[in-house]
């Protein structure tokens, strides 16, 4: 439409990954840029996963919203982990023991939410305890190492291009056909701009709800899986990074907070400013403290600016 | 009070001083004129029935004389004082109070603690127990043995006792005494001892000097209790007459509608097996729909009608008939703000419009272009974002949405409020050609004119089918009589 | 209608149920450890619930509004940390960082309601920021703590344990305070209807930034018995009580809409969820499995509950 007088919300990121590769540029000279690019669009896919799940659930909604990300991605990567190693380092088992895994979790966080009339938040919280000790029982301290195909596959570069990041792009087209013209999507985005609405609109609002929380936990999954893969295997706590920030990603990727509205492109430019953004403060060494509070600052400016869909 | 009828009020040379006088009083949404010159006074003592169909204005006018919305034009006088600008603060400190029709009590506290929000004095040691005698004794005078629990959270108690509640705090007194009070709507939850009681009270306070402007629909109450009546149509004050003997088909004429437009009867029902039968369990009449046919259901506001309607709607559903919606609450239960024209129509209809699990654009757009082309919606084009068009075009786009999809049932949740004259009449005549077709309607309607569409009616009161009407038997009186029992009518 | 008299309130039953979750924990402890039921066993069992009740209503005077407040562990922590910078050493600069932290809590609230944000996103926000604050301020755990604080937190009073006391006191001020007073009927009333609030002649932003205002006074307190009990300071002690304090809002009979909830369940859902933790490791629940079974026991009692609500409906 119209959208040349005024830049829509999903470009927001993109133009602030931009800007911090400018500053890096001219602070530290275009010989390092490769690199730093190339490990942010690692990273940034496996933030892309988790946002893209996320932000199924929250465009179905105000108050939806997935808390036990972190733990599935962990419990998932475990399960997946000790499955391949079981069937003899067949990744393609490990890929599907773990996106089983989210998908379950997924369901079970919206059998709560239904079954015992929970908030989301409250309901996902407390699974996530419980798949974090789960997950704890599967390795406990120890790593557990990815089958070799995964680990080739997560850092394969084809004529000097990462293979990964470019799967993960393949993904996010189909999540934005999806909710421009998939069934499912148009319906979950109607659910997300008014519950009842879509109710008399003859939209099964219940089963929406639970595709977008099974999808979001096969996303955590499929991140669990993959960064196994990068990072040399499954690790308590490698999924605690991919809450907040996957929140903060989808809201700058132009997806509203208060559903209805999502927006799966945008999620890149706003993945990629975050991973930027962490490397640029590292960068310029600033304390660990300044970090975080650079980050919180951020993220309340973004739902601050990022201009709201207009209802009135 | 006869005595006090006859006086002229707030013409020249006024004998009783006036409590509020508005003249060239006006109020416009963006385009949307709400409220246009108009004059407005009310003497002390003074009993006003202000009356007119949905969307005439009323709702703004008291809102504007309240101060809950600031008025765009006009000057407003306050017991001889230019009111400048007015707010709902200073209105309360001028002893004007305002019984509004959405209920403003807090569900989650008691009658005794909603008593203290409208009392800045109810605070301090023992503000419990003066603010629960201030509101029980309110409530023992204007609607004794009720037996309201004034320490339960209101949200538990039942609406009319909530109305009551309402009513009772309109009237209470701690330090400033009641000079004027606002009653929008007050007993559409009342049974017919409590309302009563209200209208006592009405003519009780306004003997003691207390100014009283009553919005309703029940015009017998009005010619019970009001020295005066004004009408409002299109934002506009359109008559100004003394009860003195006046009748209800005056007003009615007043309020200028009853063309009897002569319709023939259409006798496309076809009459063997209904396409669904609803039960509700309660003894009541069934509501049956035959195909073709269009079944109505009335009754006063909140007595159970639209409960039914949406039963009806979720029970078909989940028998498999194919059903659809079309809302007159649009902002918060029919359309999705953030889309065009185009995906609210579509919405209800995506399974049919999809090859392989992605809609087709094509598909969708054809579909779009031939009921925005039939019930001609005045918009650019199919890409329109919804919430930019007028509320009758959002309208005919929720009627779209329904007519364009597989549904043999459609259940319409009055669904012309607040749209224009023209509109109306466009729909209603494609709502009985689409019945001609075999499609079946279920109309719930706050607006008894439009039952002039309906083969059948059934007439709601206390949550209950209890009268059926059909055919020539649907006329508003035997409407009003069934929805009333009888009363103040 | 004769039964009207008898029946329990909604809000009664809630109570009960929380109540009861609370006794079948302490019997199952007294079964295994007859030695727990002493007045040295009880101060032991709830030591940790003394911080938590207090960051348990402060999250409900949030949520009483429909807020929800998911920066609640990290500004407790941060608490923690000035409290083991400062206190000791210059009490003035303390008191002067804490008012400063309840005025930028406070600020944040204001921001929230005046740009209309979700509350939800801006407390995610804001816990990246007091835990960068507390990291700035006290990089590492440590730090000490005056006397006078650990020697408030380890008292013995007559007659009850510490814990108890401090939970008592709490439930029965902040009770009488939002259920009885007339400024606590216009807080629970904005979280009822603003929209009435208002037009019956109130400033909406001034009841919120009240609101918000003891919200944060509430944690600072906490933060400050927290910080007596583990005589430190710790950025990072207390990200479970975001979990912990919703929980014992709804455990308590507290809901997200229409400024329903309850002090005295909310103190009692504190100490449910508290005695939890102690539960589990009398009940020899293996230590990996225990944060899991912590989740479990939330369901439970939150199950419970459900079963109330049908009662109602029924």
């Amino acid at each position: 439409m119209s959208a040349l007088t005024r830049l829509a919300p999903w470009t927001y990121g993109f133009i602030a990954a931009v800007a911090i590769l400018i500053i890096m540029m001219v602070a530290s000279g275009v010989g390092s840029l490769g690199s730093v690019l190339s490990t942010a669009l690692i990273f940034g896919a496996i933030s892309v996963v988790v946002a893209t799940g996320q932000m199924f659930v929250i465009a179905t909604g105000p108050g939806n919203i997935d808390l036990s990300v972190p733990a599935v991605l962990t419990l998932s990567a475990y399960a997946a982990m000790t499955a391949a190693a079981a069937s003899g380092g067949s990744a393609l088992v490990g890929l599907v023991v773990a996106l089983g895994t989210g998908m379950i979790a997924g369901t079970l966080n919206y059998g709560a939410i239904l079954a015992l009339r929970l908030p989301p938040i409250i309901a996902t919280l407390a699974w996530s305890f419980v798949f974090q000790s789960v997950a704890f029982n599967f390795g406990g301290e120890a790593t557990l190492k990815p089958p070799a195909a995964l680990a080739a596959f997560t850092s394969f570069r084809l004529a000097g291009v990462q293979i990964m990041p470019i799967c993960i792009m393949g993904l996010t087209a189909v999540a934005a056909l999806t909710l421009t013209r998939g069934v499912w999507g148009r319906r979950a985005l109607a659910v997300g701009q008014s519950e009842a609405a879509a109710h008399f609109a003859g939209i099964r609002v219940k089963r929406v709800r639970l595709v977008s929380y099974v999808l979001c936990g096969g996303a955590a999954g499929l991140a669990g899986y993959l960064l196994a893969g990068f990072t040399g295997g499954a690790a308590l706590n490698m999924g605690d990074t991919y809450l907040m920030e996957a929140i903060a990603i989808v809201a700058l990727g132009g997806t509203s907070i208060a559903g209805g509205q999502a927006n799966a492109v945008g999620i890149w430019g706003a993945a990629l400013f975050f991973n930027l953004m962490g490397t640029m403060l590292n960068t310029f060494q600033f304390q660990a403290g300044m970090r975080f509070i650079i980050m919180g600052a951020l993220i309340i400016a973004i739902v601050a600016i990022v201009p709201k869909p207009k209802v009135r | 009070m006869q005595q006090v009828a006859n006086m002229p009020v707030g013409e020249m040379g006024a004998k009783a001083p006036l409590f509020l006088a508005g003249r060239g009083l006006s109020k416009s949404y963006g385009a949307v004129k709400a409220l246009s010159d108009t004059d407005f006074h009310l003497a002390t003592g003074e009993v006003v029935g202000l009356i007119g169909h949905n969307g005439a204005g009323k709702s703004t006018l008291i809102n504007v004389l309240a101060g809950v919305v600031a008025r765009s034009g006009g000057i407003f006088e306050v017991l001889g004082r230019d009111a400048g600008d007015w707010s709902a603060n200073l209105a309360r400190e001028n002893g004007l109070r305002c019984v509004f029709q959405e209920l403003s009590l807090c569900p989650n506290l008691s009658a005794t603690e909603n008593t203290r929000l409208l009392h800045p004095a109810l605070k301090g040691f023992g503000w419990k127990q003066r603010a629960r005698k201030t509101i029980q004794s309110a409530l023992d005078t204007v609607f004794p043995d009720s037996g309201i629990d004034v320490d339960r959270p209101v949200g538990e108690l039942s609406l009319g006792e909530r109305q009551m509640i309402e009513i009772a705090r309109g009237f209470s007194v701690t330090d400033s005494p009641v000079r004027a009070i606002i009653l929008d709507e007050p007993t559409s939850s009342l049974g017919a001892e409590a309302t009563r009681q209200f209208l006592e009270q009405v003519s009780r306070a306004s003997e003691d000097g207390i100014s009283v402007i009553l919005v309703t629909h029940r015009l017998g109450e009005i010619l019970a209790v009001a020295h005066r009546v004004v009408t409002m149509k299109d934002g506009l004050v359109i008559s100004d007459q003394f009860n003195d003997g006046l009748s209800r088909s005056e007003l009615v004429a007043v309020m200028g509608d009853l063309e009897p437009e002569t319709r023939e009867r259409r006798d496309a029902v076809v009459r063997d097996v209904p396409v669904f039968s609803h039960s509700s369990g309660l003894g009541d009449h069934d509501i049956e729909l035959h195909q073709g046919e269009i079944v109505g259901l009335a009754g006063l506001d909140g007595h159970g009608q639209r409960e039914r309607l949406r039963a009806v709607f979720d029970a078909a559903r989940v028998s498999g008939l194919p059903v659809a919606f079309v809302a007159g609450d649009r902002v918060s239960e029919g359309l999705f703000p953030l889309w065009s024209i185009r995906d609210n129509l579509t919405i209800r209809s995506l399974s049919a419009l999809s090859r392989g699990g992605l809609v087709s654009n094509e598909a969708a757009d054809r579909l779009t272009q031939s009921w925005f082309e039939r019930l001609k919606v005045r918009a650019p084009g199919i890409a329109t974002p919804l919430l930019s068009l007028s509320g009758g075009n959002q309208q005919k786009v929720l009627f779209a949405r329904a007519l364009a999809s597989d549904a043999r049932l459609i259940v319409l949740d009055d669904p012309m409020r607040g749209v224009d004259v023209g509109t109306k009449h466009e729909v209603y005549a494609l709502i009985r050609n689409e019945a001609e077709t075999g499609r079946s309607f279920l109309w719930y309607s706050t607006e008894t004119e439009e039952f002039e569409n309906c083969d059948r009616l059934h007439v709601f009161r206390e949550g209950r089918s209890e009268t059926i009407l059909d055919g020539e038997r649907i006329e508003p009186n035997a409407i009003l009589e069934a929805s009333f029992g009888g009363l103040y009518v | 209608m004769s039964d009207k008299r008898f029946r329990l309130s909604h809000g009664t039953l809630q109570l009960l149920l929380s109540a009861g979750a609370l006794l079948i924990m302490l019997g199952a402890i007294f079964h295994v450890q007859p030695n727990a039921m002493s007045y040295f066993g009880f101060t032991l069992l709830f030591k940790l619930s003394m911080p938590l009740v207090l960051a348990a209503l402060a999250q409900m005077m949030l949520i009483l509004l429909g807020d929800i407040d998911l920066s609640n562990g990290a500004f407790v922590g941060m608490v923690t940390c000035i409290t083991a910078v400062w206190l000791d050493p210059s009490p003035g600069v303390a008191v002067i960082a804490y008012l400063a932290a309840i005025a930028a809590f406070v600020a944040m609230g204001w921001f929230t309601h005046a740009r209309e944000l979700p509350s939800i996103i801006v407390t995610l926000g804001a816990s990246f920021i007091w835990l960068g604050i507390a990291i700035t301020v006290l990089p590492s755990p440590g730090g000490t703590v005056p006397g006078w604080l650990t020697g408030f937190t380890g008292w013995r009073p007559p007659l009850l344990p510490m814990p108890i006391w401090v939970a008592l006191i709490a439930a029965a001020v902040s009770q009488w305070f939002l259920m009885h007073t007339s400024f606590g009927t216009l807080l629970r009333a904005t979280g009822g209807n603003a929209r009435a609030v208002q037009k019956a002649g109130w400033s909406l932003s001034r009841l919120r930034i009240a609101i918000y205002a003891m919200a944060g006074g509430l944690m600072v307190a906490s933060g400050v018995l927290l910080s007596g009990i583990i005589t430190s300071g710790d950025p990072n002690v207390a990200p479970s009580y975001t979990l912990l304090t919703i929980g014992a809002v709804i455990v308590g009979g507290g809901a997200f809409v229409g400024g329903r909830v309850s002090p005295i369940g909310t103190v009692l859902g504190a100490l449910t969820l508290s005695l939890a933790g102690s539960f589990l490791s009398f009940m020899h629940v293996p230590a990996t499995w225990q944060i899991g079974a912590q989740g479990a026991i939330l369901f439970l009692v939150l199950a419970g509950r459900v079963i109330v609500d049908r009662r109602k409906l029924a």
